[in-house]
């Protein structure tokens, strides 16, 4: 089935297009994660060109998020209060990763720069989850239980001025914290065209230090908004939202997030975080190689 | 249509393309351009009088709207391969296609080459700026070859067939990547590497339809087509959710 796609200007197999929506979905519905991670590059490595692949990456993300976030809403798995900062601080992120896409646009550098953006988040998150799953899946092996890390928020986040109280999360820290973590995340969002929930929830885990039963909901209650926001800023700045890529997707993605849910429940949770850790480092290698090996092409040429 | 003859006694020319509009619509993957027509001798001889040596080449030559580019060269600092270097040319053509009865080279000299802009190597860029000519040239060779990686510039040498010394054809690909805008055609009867008679037509690429209603509304309203956008995934989410729940 070939579909032309009016803004990244050509024709794509839509089968192609929709099997990837339902990748990322079935990883975004097993491991509440928006699966962006995966969209963009592999957009990118069918031919889109990277500004229209993140753009429209970012809608997809919206559309796998409403029903986990709207499931979390009603068993009354998000804080309001933190997940309003947390949008807020996206918002602005995203305004700020506009303004920064467009320099490093100019500059010529914005390939590298989201190159070297997935090599460094994807790498070191990966890693941590690696590590961690793996002391997880060892421990149930051998019977001996990990010793719980102490829930406590970073003392950075401590020095910080001003105190709110989240009651919903037990927290009585400064919302400077959140909104400079949404901050980053809008950044991210904007230039990966990610959601970020796997550099989320674990900022929210062990830098906030929220309450483990509503950090994935607040965590998708925020990645809603704040990728509706950067659609919109897509949309108004470098207009590269292909409404037609995006419908593609979200078909796929929408199906594979439901799907993903259903398997998610038959599967061992510290196994299925290892998964992801190596999902995320695999494609953190690709890019690394990207990097350092000599490219197919040297030269390329962009239209003024 | 654009007819002229070069010399008094020189060939007519009568070019043809089987699309003057070329629609970019949904399911647009591209399209085939037949370029055809006939060589018709002077004064009205037919083809078997006329003394030895008649047989022309031609050569026929597709070009897309030309814009401005900025051609960026990747070198290795510090281990990674990073845009290092920049050159801008005035004027690449978003399309060009060659396609010629025998190798080129065989049919013209550089110069006339040069002149027709007959070729990839021939190409009038207008580099901007650049005094040196060796960087100008690789820059040159680099945007090139990027077109060409990108299926947007092609030499197609023997891909004109010439029957009965009369008639000629010759078939040119535009993938579906093709830039919109006006291209011209342009088709050159040669013999011994001179420009006989030429003749131009235009074509028309442009998006029509749904394609068109797109992206004239991604780039004339942007808020009103952001918000659609968000719509359609909060509305997909949503009904994939309850389908689901109840299932």
């Amino acid at each position: 089935m070939e579909v032309y796609l009016p803004i990244a200007n050509l024709a794509v197999n839509g089968f192609v297009i929709i099997g990837l929506g339902v990748l990322t979905g079935v990883l975004s519905g097993m491991f509440g994660v928006g699966g962006g991670f995966l969209t963009t590059p592999l957009l990118i490595f069918y031919g889109v060109p990277p500004t229209v692949a993140a753009a429209s990456a970012a809608s997809q993300v919206t559309g796998a998020s409403v029903s986990g976030a709207l499931a979390h809403a009603r068993r009354g798995g998000i804080d309001y209060h933190i997940g309003g900062v947390l949008v807020v601080g996206g918002v602005i992120g995203t305004g700020l990763g506009a303004l920064l896409f467009r320099t490093l646009q100019a500059m010529g550098q914005i390939d590298t720069a989201i190159n070297l953006l997935y090599v460094i988040m994807l790498g070191s998150i990966g890693s941590l989850m690696a590590v961690e799953s793996l002391g997880a899946v060892r421990a149930r092996r051998t019977g001996r239980p990990v010793t719980a890390r102490r829930r406590r928020h970073h003392p950075l986040v401590a020095s910080l001025p001003l105190r709110w109280r989240f009651y919903r999360s037990g927290l009585y820290i400064s919302p400077l914290a959140p909104l400079l973590l949404g901050m980053a995340t809008g950044i991210l969002t904007m230039l990966m065209g990610i959601g970020g929930g796997f550099i989320l929830v674990p900022a929210m885990l062990y830098i906030l230090g929220m309450g483990v039963n509503v950090v994935v909901g607040t965590s998708l209650f925020q990645i809603l908004f704040v990728t509706m926001a950067t659609t919109m800023m897509h949309a108004l700045t470098t207009r590269a939202v292909d409404l037609v890529l995006a419908s593609l997707l979200l078909v796929g993605s929408v199906l594979g997030a439901q799907l993903g849910a259903v398997l998610a429940q038959k599967a061992k949770p510290d196994v299925l975080r290892l998964v992801l850790a190596l999902i995320v480092l695999a494609v953190a290698v690709r890019m690394g190689l990207g990097l350092g090996w000599r490219p197919d092409e040297i030269y390329t040429v962009i239209a003024q | 249509m654009l007819l002229c003859a070069e010399t008094a006694n020189a060939p007519v020319l009568v070019p043809e393309v089987s699309q003057h509009d070329i629609r970019v619509e949904q399911g647009f993957t591209g399209a085939d351009l037949l370029l055809y027509g006939a060589i018709l001798p002077p004064e009205g001889q037919p083809p078997e009088y006329q003394s030895g040596a008649d047989d022309y080449d031609i050569v026929v030559v597709v070009e897309g709207p030309p814009r401005a580019v900025v051609v960026r060269e990747k070198r290795q600092v510090a281990g990674i391969w990073i845009n290092a270097a920049s050159t801008n040319f005035r004027s690449a053509p978003g399309f060009y296609a060659v396609a010629s009865s025998r190798p080129l080279t065989q049919i013209v000299d550089p110069r006339t080459a040069a002149i027709y802009e007959l070729g990839l190597d021939w190409l009038q860029l207008s580099p901007i700026g650049s005094i040196d000519p060796a960087r100008e040239q690789r820059f040159a060779h680099g945007l090139v070859d990027h077109m060409q990686r990108m299926g947007l510039y092609h030499e197609a040498p023997g891909a004109v067939t010439i029957s009965h010394h009369v008639l000629y054809q010759a078939r040119i690909a535009l993938p579906s990547s093709v830039p919109i805008g006006d291209y011209t055609a342009e088709t050159f009867a040669m013999r011994n590497g001179r420009v006989l008679a030429s003749g131009t037509t235009r074509i028309r690429v442009d998006k029509q339809g749904f394609a068109r209603l797109i992206a004239d509304r991604a780039e004339h309203a942007g808020l009103t087509y952001g918000l659609c956008a968000v719509a359609l995934a909060i509305a997909m989410g949503w009904i994939a959710g309850r389908l689901f729940a109840r299932v």
